[in-house]
């Protein structure tokens, strides 16, 4: 049980997080019919029993909640209540230790071909297994009348698997050739339909061989391969998907005589007067009308230091608002705005992957017609040698069907459906399998600053040297802010043992004041805290001006403060250089705070100050070079880089529109992730390399075999299954791969989802 | 050979029976959280709360 106990971190940071409103969480749920409603949210943290436990007891016995239940694989919980007021599911959530938060409900559609690929493999299974039986029989020796017998009810048994397992290969196949393509479905279903027409044929005719069993298992062992490989992919996609959603859902709007109304993000309309409380994100672009607080720019420019904004300031969709009420005029609709401005550039930018032609596409596309060019010269040398018409055909046949890409079939998903599972254990989710064969390609890698090298949160560098009561103070009054400053000095806050703050208030934009037995204590700028001392020395401790704490207008303690690295930053450039990767930065901070990251990092080569389409023009100027660019990074402003790269990597925090656009994305805080991924994903390509040979080999050896004549259906069914085995074993080596280099890194799992739980 | 003429129907007759179990199973979504599913059996239903339901 006591694994369950949120960390004390984990609870600091709960209280600061801002819950959606029960509006919020009404537009999010979807209706069951009546008045029943059922809303489901991501709850990261959940992971043993009693988690399900707690959570489920905690929302049942909330008024009108019907149910709850929790789905540990995904991390989620679904609940279902009645009624026109939403119960107040994350308050309860949130008490329990368990914070919680909403995402998007994902399409239907996926779901729908996991379970058309789950039935397949069941019905291919099915009749793989009993052909396969009746087949030994007939091997060993069935003769006349009971071996027509086998054969029949095999051609039976046949038809269901061919229909439903068999159907997706013959889409994708006719489908690839309608647009003129080849891809490995085309040979797959060219073979498995001529091996069910002749050995019909050679059924009706009272002939010996049949190959209901190959054509039955093929299918098989490769929809196994298929539906894993899909699996994977909806893994790590719902994994995704669960990560809190950044961009806000709507926004209250203020009508006139005073009247609110909240509207989905779609529905605001140029010159409607929204309402942005501290803690929320601003919606769309606009001015502000009335009010002062800080923002943080930090994914929309990759600025590190907040904002102060006031009366009059444009600001921008994605900007967070950290410490005051906002009454802004929305100037733009959200299609108009700053992030579908990005979307547009990104949309623009999508070149290099597009071009890209998968591993597996290429070798079919050679594959194809020398398999069937091999076979139909079979045909017509049987022809011109025996001139048996029968014998000719059933010795092509044969050469198709052993040629049949089943290892081949094997020998790419395979590889990166495990290569995919040990990154997902490490926390790096892999979109799809085309990701990793382009990241092994890589010999450049751009980082974005802010929020990818660091983590975008300030962290407090003097605080040995400030007095440790002034410090205590200080941290007090910081719990009561959410601006990012303050959370880094509250993280020193101690047992109350000092005087209780009484009249704790923030003054967006430049502080927090509190009064204790008389003494009035701010804790903010420089000029605005201190004012009795004498200002100048500004920005003289640290890279970020003055914070100080004063009493009664004395400065009693000055701050300074740095951008936090990403834990193991350092490590993990030192190990891309090792591997070969060049490393820049990109960033659209000031040249000054770029200067000191890099130099604290060891990066040579950065450019600052950068827009976001001067990030993809320099991906593009390296890509012109014949560089393949890894791109990293996070913010709105880095998503048309993303976009515009050979292959990206997001972390978990990244902007929502990043984390959809980027092939990998990580869920740890370590940016160990970027060079592991990079590793295993050379290794997968290593190993896909070996198995093609080995797929090639084995078809040096068997295609000699039949086109002799030699083959029997016992020695395809041997030669098939031996080979999809050898390919399988090969790839599994992947999993003892340990990754050596990595050891003693690699955080628990619950120091992932707590990341994940947190993006700031 | 008589004996394959009921024997065979037999075989079919049961893996068809296996393959049905498994696609209601999978229908009524027991394959929808095997961890969770792992985990629950943890659980004791002391409180009284009525049985789920699915």
């Amino acid at each position: 049980m006591s694994c369950c106990a949120p960390g004390a971190e984990m609870a600091l940071d709960y209280t600061t997080a801002v819950m959606p409103s029960s509006a919020e969480i009404k537009l999010a749920s979807r209706s069951l019919g009546g008045d029943l409603h059922q809303t489901d949210l991501s709850v990261p943290s959940v992971h043993c029993a009693a988690c399900i436990h707690t959570i489920e007891t905690a929302l049942s016995r909330l008024e009108h909640v019907e149910s709850a239940r929790v789905n540990l694989s995904t991390k989620r919980v679904s609940v279902r209540w009645h009624g026109d007021e939403v119960p107040p599911l994350f308050a309860t959530l949130g008490r329990s230790g368990y914070p919680a938060h909403l995402f998007d409900p994902e399409v239907v559609g996926n779901d729908k071909a996991l379970s058309e690929l789950i039935r397949a493999v069941a019905v291919a299974g099915f009749a793989a297994g009993n052909i396969m039986l009746l087949s030994v029989s007939v091997w060993s020796g069935a003769q006349g009348a009971t071996r027509d017998l086998f054969h029949w009810v095999s051609a039976l048994i046949a038809v269901p698997a061919l229909f439903f397992a068999g159907g997706i290969y013959f889409r994708s196949a006719a489908n690839a050739l309608r647009h003129g393509r080849m891809n490995m479905d085309v040979p797959i279903a060219v073979g498995v339909s001529l091996a069910y027409a002749m050995s019909l044929y050679e059924t009706i005719n009272h002939g010996e061989h049949a190959y209901f069993d190959a054509s039955v298992s093929l299918l098989f062992f490769l929809l196994i391969g298929r539906t894993l490989d899909h699996v994977m992919r909806e893994r790590a996609r719902t994994a995704v998907n669960g990560l809190s959603r950044l961009a806000p859902r709507g926004a209250v709007i203020l009508r006139g005589e005073g009247v609110r109304e909240y509207l989905p993000v779609g529905e605001i309309l140029p010159h409607m007067q929204l309402l942005i409380a501290a803690g929320e994100r601003i919606p769309v672009d606009g001015t502000i009308l009335s009010g002062t607080s800080d923002l943080d720019c930090s994914l929309v420019s990759g600025e590190s230091t907040p904002r102060t904004v006031g009366t009059g300031a444009h600001i921008q969709a994605g900007m967070l608002n950290l410490t005051g009420p906002l009454t802004m005029e929305a100037t733009a609709a959200a299609k108009d705005s700053f992030l579908a401005e990005m979307v547009r550039l990104m949309e623009a930018a999508e070149g290099g992957r597009s071009k890209y032609r998968r591993i597996a596409d290429r070798v079919s596309a050679l594959y194809a017609p020398v398999v069937h060019l091999a076979a139909f010269l079979t045909f017509l040398g049987w022809m011109a040698a025996a001139g048996d018409w029968h014998q000719a055909m059933t010795i092509a046949i044969a050469v198709l069907i052993i040629t049949c890409p089943c290892a081949l079939g094997l020998a790419v998903p395979i590889v990166q459906v495990v290569a995919a599972r040990r990154l997902f254990e490490a926390g790096v989710m892999v979109k799809d399998g085309s990701a990793m064969e382009r990241l092994a390609m890589v010999d450049t890698a751009l980082f974005d600053k802010t929020g990818t090298l660091t983590l975008g949160q300030p962290r407090l560098i003097n605080a040995s040297s400030i007095d440790p009561t002034m410090l205590a103070i200080a941290a007090d009054m910081a719990t009561h802010s959410r601006h990012p400053f303050s959370k880094a000095i509250a993280r020193f806050a101690s047992s109350p043992t000092q005087p209780r703050l009484e009249a704790v208030s923030e003054h967006p934009g430049f502080g927090m004041e509190a009064v204790t037995e008389g003494n009035t204590w701010r804790l903010g700028r420089r000029g605005w805290a201190g004012w009795k001392a004498r200002t100048g020395g500004e920005g003289k401790a640290g890279g970020y001006g003055g914070t100080v704490l004063t009493k009664n207008g004395m400065i009693v303690a000055t701050f300074a403060f740095e951008d936090a690295m990403r834990a193991d930053a350092r490590l993990a450039l030192e190990k891309l250089n090792d591997s070969g990767v060049s490393i820049q930065m990109l960033s659209g901070d000031t040249a000054k705070a770029c200067g000191e990251v890099a130099g604290t990092l060891g990066i040579e080569d950065y450019v600052p100050s950068l827009l976001p389409s001067g990030k993809v023009e320099c991906v593009e100027a390296l890509t012109r070079a014949g560089h393949k660019v890894l791109m990293v990074g996070d913010g709105l402003n880095d998503t048309p880089a993303l976009a515009a790269a050979h292959v990206s990597i997001a972390p978990a925090t990244a902007a929502d529109v990043g984390r959809n656009v980027a092939d990998f994305v990580f869920l740890r805080e370590s940016l160990i992730a970027v060079p592991l991924a990079i590793e295993v994903s050379r290794k997968a390509k290593h190993l896909i390399r070996q198995n093609l040979a080995i797929a090639i080999i084995y078809n040096a050896i068997a295609v000699p075999i039949a086109i002799t004549g030699h083959v029997t259906p016992l020695i395809a069914a041997i030669a098939m299954s031996a080979s999809s085995l050898i390919v399988i074993g090969n790839a599994m080596r992947l999993q003892a791969f340990k990754g050596l280099s990595f050891a003693g890194t690699k955080p628990g799992r619950r120091a992932g989802t707590h990341v994940a739980a947190q993006p700031s | 050979m008589t004996t394959l003429v009921y024997l065979i129907p037999v075989a079919l007759f049961l893996g068809a029976l296996g393959l049905t179990g498994f696609l209601w199973a999978l229908r009524s979504g027991q394959y929808e959280d095997l961890d969770g599913a792992a985990e629950r059996i943890l659980i004791d239903r002391d409180d009284g709360a009525a049985p789920r339901s699915k």
